[in-house]
């Protein structure tokens, strides 16, 4: 197991190195097919030669490619100060590099925004596990009723409706018609004043968590369905076990195991940027700098969430591919 | 997958049906929907909606826009120098008052208008007594130097506005004071006292005091000053300061205790704090708006598409509305160096030859934009009705046009290339407008589009423009000061064209009007350089090196709450340091 484990973390730093490397590549392969320089990505409309110069020594593009490289993943791991004489920028590990946009580094933005990422991440993926598996056990086991296609209907219209409409959809109808919730306001915090927050993120995890739910309902629907025909539940039906018993501890093993796949995918995901739930919902996470980055141009920040969200997604896939041995027995790890 | 395009147009759609309903609520908050009695359309355009002198209550802006920069030297989006009117002070300052009043310079930091002498050459101030920064310490004639001195550190603080440097550097190559050994410092600056400050220019600058109006002029606390990391944590000298500042998040705005009232003309200071917040969402912040949550757009570029319409519609709404020309042109320039636009005719078929509507159009529409007739906004003085090609008519004049392609010795046209910023799309429109109309007089245009971020590497550098054959470029400019120079001179003086970060993108460089731009600069009184700059202007269109386009203005909704509601000339957008809340809240 502590072998298995290992290899798996060795296998994250190589999948992280590669992402690394291809993100950087990209980095100055951008500006190569355009024929222009990076450093012009920092200046404005004053592109005076002291400042081009000065900011070249600063972020080291005067440097050979190779040694940029060399110095970016040196950043990633102990972190670096950009410096031109005295003035010195220090970009702590892991350095991103410094955002065109804010000529500040990357990583704190990062780290601060992973918080609300995180935040809507969770409260939806509570409420998409719950009613998702929740929805889709009863559907398996009311076939065919109307609770069944009620709950498919609804679960189809999850699935088809992107977020961008429900988002704002339910956002003209329960805060700008009915006044029943506050809009989303990013200057409030949970620790500023939880009540606020709470009701500021209520729609964002309903819109975010009724996508997922959907998916959810519709697979725990039908992997339930699959393992209720097999012989082993057959067997304990025979037995004289509980219905309950039956279902909750035998046929609900089995359904979690392909769930807990997509479940690890999806947060992962989720982790690495809601986009465009954070970005209709005003929300300043990692979804709302990747698109900030890719709509200014910032190269950096873009290579930042890149990276950031690369890390969570291999993260959640080797947690999954750890707790299989623990929801699954049959599963092996050696 | 879905593309951003297609995210975004659907995320237009569905804004506007949330301020649709909106709209229809009839659960309005107290403070939102018409206006409070005290506007109509237009009226703070050219006077001051709601006047009260009432202090307290919080100032709400959002932006989708974040700051460039906060610190003073570096900070050049028209919207942060309105928000630095809140926390920096300069030897001289505009008035918060409506039109061309506005406009007049008035002592800020100083007691009184600089004493001139030795020709117009030397500008002596003496400072008012009692001002200090936000850390307690007392603001002095060193501090101000200082400050300046910043501005030449172009390797640490680039870029902010550069015109100090010009007026000031006299031959010295002065690197900043991060990297000069001097004692002296910048040599062309004395400062004999505490209360005197000193300027020597080389030759007289009619435009000088507009270029100390600028932040880079003001005071900066040597002790407190940490290069590139200033911008996070800047001290203040006026009423307000600046706190947790977060980079495309915001900040808010809080009394400064040691501002006092007593030494500024010039500021109101009536919220008891201001807020600034960053948003994604254009459609969400005009819902907040007309919802009364939020009380202005501080990118001031104006309601989207959704919210226009509603407000349009709604007279009570359209009441608390400013639309008013900016001193920016959106222009497309016309490269003298690229053939056949070396020959004028050529040029001038062109001027005929686009439609001004359908730049217009382009651009968003009569509220987006005036048709320009020439460089010159009616803003800025010097400028008049000047329309050598009629462009008043804004259509195409297919006639006229073909007669000067015979002339230059195309009758039956030509290829050419326009450039445009991808990261434009109104830009982009204009390009494409200007291509239809090319097309109907037998000249075939490319466009070509790159990315806006690179404009000064590309646009901006003459080789690549002669490389790409660019005959035509899509671009525009908006005044750093109320002057003929602040507006035209980085266009046609030929000196400054540079290899790259180039902004006279016709290249011309002709001695008349680099002759003409001397004199207004030597000027003694502001009339005498804007007369110099009407015949600039007049040669500029003569000559047509760039098809003015449009003068662009922005419909702008404000919370009908505010007091004090007035359009700033010299930026072209509200005035934000004389607003304040009639509810205190």
């Amino acid at each position: 197991m502590l072998l298995y484990i290992l290899r798996r973390l060795l296998n994250v730093v190589v999948m992280l190195l590669v992402v690394a490397t291809i993100t950087f590549g990209i980095f100055f392969l951008v500006p190569l097919l355009q024929h222009t320089d990076p450093v012009m990505r920092y200046i404005g409309k004053n592109a005076n030669p002291v400042a081009i110069a000065g900011i070249k020594v600063k972020l080291g593009l005067d440097k050979p490619v190779y040694e940029q490289f060399w110095l970016y993943l040196k950043g990633l791991v102990v972190g670096r100060d950009y410096a031109n004489g005295n003035d010195v920028i220090h970009c702590p590990a892991p350095c991103f590099g410094i955002s065109t946009q804010t000529q500040t580094p990357v990583w704190p933005t990062l780290l601060h925004d992973v918080t609300v990422t995180g935040s809507l991440a969770a409260g939806a993926a509570v409420l998409w596990l719950v009613f998702g598996v929740g929805t889709g056990v009863v559907s398996a086991l009311r076939k065919r009723t109307a609770i069944d296609r009620v709950a498919m209907v609804t679960a189809l219209a999850g699935v088809s409706l992107p977020v961008y409409f429900t988002g704002l959809a339910a956002s003209a109808l329960f805060v700008y018609n009915l006044g029943w919730l506050q809009p989303t306001n990013p200057d409030v915090t949970f620790t500023s004043d939880p009540g606020a927050w709470f009701q500021g993120m209520l729609l964002p995890w309903i819109t975010l968590a009724f996508l997922f739910a959907a998916t959810y309902a519709r697979l725990t629907r039908a992997t339930m369905l699959d393992v209720l025909g097999e012989d082993y539940i057959r067997t304990a039906r025979a037995k004289g076990l509980p219905e309950r018993t039956v279902i909750g501890k035998h046929a609900m093993r089995s359904t979690l195991t392909p769930i807990m796949t997509v479940f690890g995918m999806d947060l992962g995901g989720l982790l690495g940027g809601a986009i465009l739930t954070e970005n209709v919902f005003n929300l300043h996470g990692l979804g709302f700098d990747a698109l900030n980055g890719i709509t200014k141009n910032d190269l950096p920040m873009i290579m930042g969430v890149t990276l950031f969200a690369a890390f969570f997604i291999v993260m959640a896939n080797l947690i999954v591919d750890l707790l299989y041995a623990v929801v699954d027995p049959r599963v092996r790890l050696a | 997958m879905i593309t951003r395009n297609k995210a975004l147009a659907a995320v237009a759609v569905v804004g506007a049906l949330a301020l649709t309903t909106s709209a229809c609520s009839s659960s309005k908050s107290t403070t939102g929907g018409g206006g409070n009695g005290g506007s109509t359309f237009n009226a703070a355009a050219t006077s001051i909606v709601n006047p009260s002198t009432k202090p307290g209550g919080t100032l709400k802006l959002w932006s989708t826009q974040d700051v460039d920069s906060l610190d003073p030297a570096i900070g050049y989006y028209a919207f942060v120098w309105d928000l630095q009117r809140f926390y920096v002070r300069s030897l001289v300052g505009y008035p918060s008052k409506p039109g061309a009043a506005g406009l007049q310079l008035q002592p800020d930091l100083a007691s009184a208008m600089p004493t001139v002498t030795n020709d117009g050459k030397t500008y002596t101030f003496k400072l008012k007594s009692g001002i200090k920064f936000s850390d307690g310490t007392p603001v002095t004639s060193k501090d101000i130097k200082y400050g300046i001195e910043r501005v030449f550190a172009q390797d640490v603080l680039p870029n902010g506005p550069i015109y100090l440097i010009s007026d000031l550097d006299e031959g010295q190559k002065y690197p900043g004071p991060y990297k000069d050994k001097d004692p002296q410092g910048l040599k062309s600056v004395q400062t004999p006292d505490d209360s005197t400050i000193v300027f020597n220019l080389q030759q007289a600058n009619s435009d000088f005091l507009y270029h100390l109006a600028m932040g880079g002029a003001s005071p900066i606390e040597q002790a407190k000053d940490d290069g590139a990391n200033y911008a996070k944590h800047p001290l203040s000298t006026g009423p307000y300061v600046i706190e947790n500042y977060v980079a495309n998040k915001g900040f808010d705005m809080v009394r400064n205790k040691y501002w006092d009232k007593s030494t500024d003309s010039l500021h109101s200071a009536l919220p008891d704090k201001i807020t600034f917040t960053v948003t994604t969402n254009a459609d969400d912040l005009d819902s907040r708006l007309l919802d009364g949550s939020i009380d202005v757009d501080a990118a001031q570029r104006g309601v989207q598409t959704a919210a226009q319409g509603k407000i349009l519609t709604t007279p009570s709404l359209k009441a608390d509305t400013v639309d008013a020309p900016a001193a920016t042109i959106r222009y497309i320039s016309i490269q003298t160096k690229v053939a056949p636009f070396d020959n004028v005719d050529c040029r001038k078929a062109v001027e005929y030859a686009i439609s001004g509507t359908d730049q217009q159009t382009a651009r968003g529409g009569k509220w987006a934009g005036q048709l320009a007739t020439n460089m010159l906004p009616p803003a800025i003085p010097g400028s008049d009705n000047y329309d050598p090609y009629n462009l008043a008519a804004g259509q195409s004049q297919v006639t006229q046009a073909k007669a000067e392609l015979a002339k230059c010795g195309k009758p039956n046209g030509f290829s050419t290339t326009i450039a445009a910023r991808s990261t434009s799309p109104k830009d982009v429109k204009q390009a494409v407008a200007a291509q239809a109309a090319l097309k109907a007089i037998g000249v075939t245009a490319d466009i070509k589009q790159y990315d806006g971020s690179q404009s000064g590497s590309t646009v901006g550098s003459p080789d690549w423009m002669h490389s790409n054959s660019i005959g035509l470029n899509v671009f525009g400019w908006g005044s750093d000061y109320p002057t003929g120079s602040g507006m035209l001179s980085v266009l046609i003086d030929g000196r400054l064209i540079s290899k790259s970060g180039n902004n006279n993108y016709s290249e011309i460089n002709d001695p008349q009007i680099n002759g003409w731009i001397d004199d207004a600069a030597k000027a003694s009184d502001p009339a005498t350089a804007a007369a110099d700059y009407t015949k600039i202007n007049h040669r500029v269109m003569d000559l047509a090196l760039y098809f003015p386009g449009v003068v662009e203005q922005s419909l702008n909704y404000y919370n009908p709450r505010l007091t004090n509601v007035m359009f700033n000339q010299e930026l072209g957008m509200l005035d934000f340091s004389a607003l304040g809340t009639s509810d205190g809240k």
